[in-house]
Parts: structure tokens; sequence; C-alpha cells
């Protein structure tokens, strides 16, 4: 539902860089998005195609590439990708979790001329 | 040309946030994010504490609306500071918006501000607003599915208050499979069964959030 602030987001992150590198156009964004983060990839192109108008920006293609769960036990140490509905070590059991992946939302790269 | 950049889009909305939870903990003030759908009973449950505590605690409000102010006015008849927060249509309150707010509190005469965020139960859990702690509402009308289908809300947060305990006779909700998926995606969530309308099981929440009060503003 906050896909308008998220792809206002993504062009404050991604028009100042090509920018910088002297591009004149962006074709392609490529996004990488956690499981466990609330954006609904398949809004995000139609508000981008919309906010993009008038910058470099306008027209560009967004890749989404969804990053899945992934956590580091605190009790017996395991790291690794756990199922996003089930927020337990699969390994002992364990709560005590740091989640290292899945819950971010970042510009990774961007492809332009 | 590939241009490889790596950037956070909400990367703003964690600096803006990490920047109030400095301010706040300089003036030892406990910071409390309220969640939950339109109509779960927020700014009930918000009325209920504030008239409970408002004895120990000097306590302030934020009350997020997307139009109109009718709770801003109802918790101004109590008597207390309320800010009105208005989104103008957005589904949530960014850290920002509460940056901009929070001068117009007198910090240092404050031990606590809770923030009634917008009805929704999807985006605000997305963006930190420099909360010490988060505490979802779910009424028991909404259905005991809401945990499964929106988890990041109640993953996050540190106490889950089933509302409106004293309508379950009434409706299909299984608490337990609530509970049981609570936990499953956040082991350590404390959960509470309320009716801030007639005050039952009150007492355990109001001792939970009485002792991380004080944790936060012992000097």
């Amino acid at each position: 539902m906050h896909e308008l602030a998220i792809t206002e987001g993504i062009i404050n992150a991604a028009v100042p860089e090509a920018e910088k590198h002297g591009a004149s156009r962006i074709l392609e964004i490529r996004l990488k998005i956690g499981e466990l983060s609330g954006v609904l990839p398949g809004y995000i192109q139609e508000c981008f195609d919309i906010v993009s108008q008038g910058t470099i920006a306008q027209g560009a293609r967004l890749v989404i590439e969804r990053i899945p769960v992934t956590i580091r036990c605190l009790d017996c140490g395991f790291e690794g990708v756990i199922d996003r509905k089930k927020i337990r070590c699969p390994q002992c059991g364990g709560a005590e979790l740091k989640l290292i992946g899945g819950r971010e939302y970042f510009v990774d790269s961007l492809e332009v001329e | 040309m590939e241009i490889k950049i790596v950037k956070q889009i909400l990367e703003w909305n964690e600096d803006v946030s990490n920047e109030i939870k400095k301010t706040l903990a300089e003036k030892r003030v406990c910071f409390i994010n309220v969640m939950g759908s339109p109509g779960a009973g927020k700014t009930s449950l918000i009325t209920a504490l504030i008239t409970a505590l408002r004895d120990r605690y000097r306590i302030g409000v934020i009350e997020g609306d997307i139009a109109g102010q009718i709770d801003a006015e109802k918790m101004d008849k109590m008597g207390f500071p309320v800010v009105q927060l208005q989104t103008d249509g957005a589904c949530h309150i960014e850290a920002m918006s509460i940056s901009h707010i929070l001068p117009m509190f007198d910090l240092d005469a404050l031990d606590v501000l809770i923030v009634e965020n917008i009805g929704n139960l999807v985006c605000p859990a997305e963006f930190n607003i420099g909360e010490d702690f988060r505490i979802a509402i779910l009424s028991v009308p909404e259905g005991d599915d809401k945990v499964e289908k929106y988890p990041l809300m109640f993953a996050t947060s540190q106490a889950l208050v089933l509302n409106k305990y004293d309508m379950k006779p009434y409706f299909d909700f299984d608490d337990e499979r609530v509970e049981r998926n609570a936990a499953d995606i956040n082991a350590r969530v404390r959960v509470f069964r309320v009716s801030a309308r007639t005050g039952e099981g009150m007492e355990g929440l109001l001792g939970w959030l009485s002792e991380r009060i004080e944790q936060k503003i012992k000097k």
C-alpha cells in the first residue's frame, strides 16, 4: 500500500547515481526485495511508471529479485535460509535468532546509457 | 553500462528513526508505537492505558489519522498533550513525520509518548519511527487468521493485545491459534487478552507496560 513512497525512494536512489555516471537514460533498475517485507512487487512497476515521468528513469524496467529469510541462531550457531512462516532455528528449534536477511529492500544495480 | 549501487530504499527512514531514538534516550522518554486495524480499538486501549497510568507518568500522545481529528479531540478532552498527525491519505507514519512533531512536545516534561499509528495491518510495520517497542492490537471480531495473513506487524511487536475479548463467546475466534501463530514468527511476544471497554484483563498489560516504562525512564 505504500508502494508510492517506495517508488519515490527507488527514484531518489537511482537517478542521482546514474547522473553521477553521466548517464542520459536509465534502462533497467534491479531491485532486491526481502520475503519478509510487505512490498508487493506487482504494484511497484505501475507506481514507478507514473512517478518516474519526466525523469531520466522514465520508461525503465524494474527487475525484482526476492531475498529469502536468513537467520543466525544464537543458541546453536546455525546460519541459513528458513521458511518465512516459521521463524525458528531449523536445527535446534531455538528462538533466539538474529535476522540476517529478508526484511530489506534495496536498489542493487542500474543499466544505463 | 551497468552501475552497481546497493542502496537501501528506505535508508533515510532508518536514519531519522535512529536520530529520534537518540533524542528520546537522552530525554528518557519511553516511546510506544501502537498498531492495528481500523476498529481494533487502538484509541480505546490507549485511552484506558492513560487513565490507568496518568497518576504515575507524564504521558503524551501522537494521533495518526489519514483524515479528520475525532480521536485527537477525544483525547484532548482528557487533558493531556496530544498532537494530531494527519497523513493526508498515506497508509503509515514515517520517522520524518515524528521528527517534525517532536518539537511540539516539552520532552523534559514527559515520561511516555504513545503513537497511535494509522489503522492498517500492513504498511505501518515497515517503518521504524524510533520507538522503544511496538504493541499490536488484534480484536476478536477481526478473526483469528490475521497473524498468518499479516505476519510482519506481529513479528516485530513486543506485545500482542487481543482486544474485545469479552466478545469471544459470539465469534469463532480461536485464541490459541493466534497465540501459536504469533509464537511461530515471534517467540518472545507477550500476548494479553483484554477488553479495553470493560477493563477486563488490563492488569497484566499494565504491569508489563509499567516495567518497560520504568526501565526506560529510570535515572
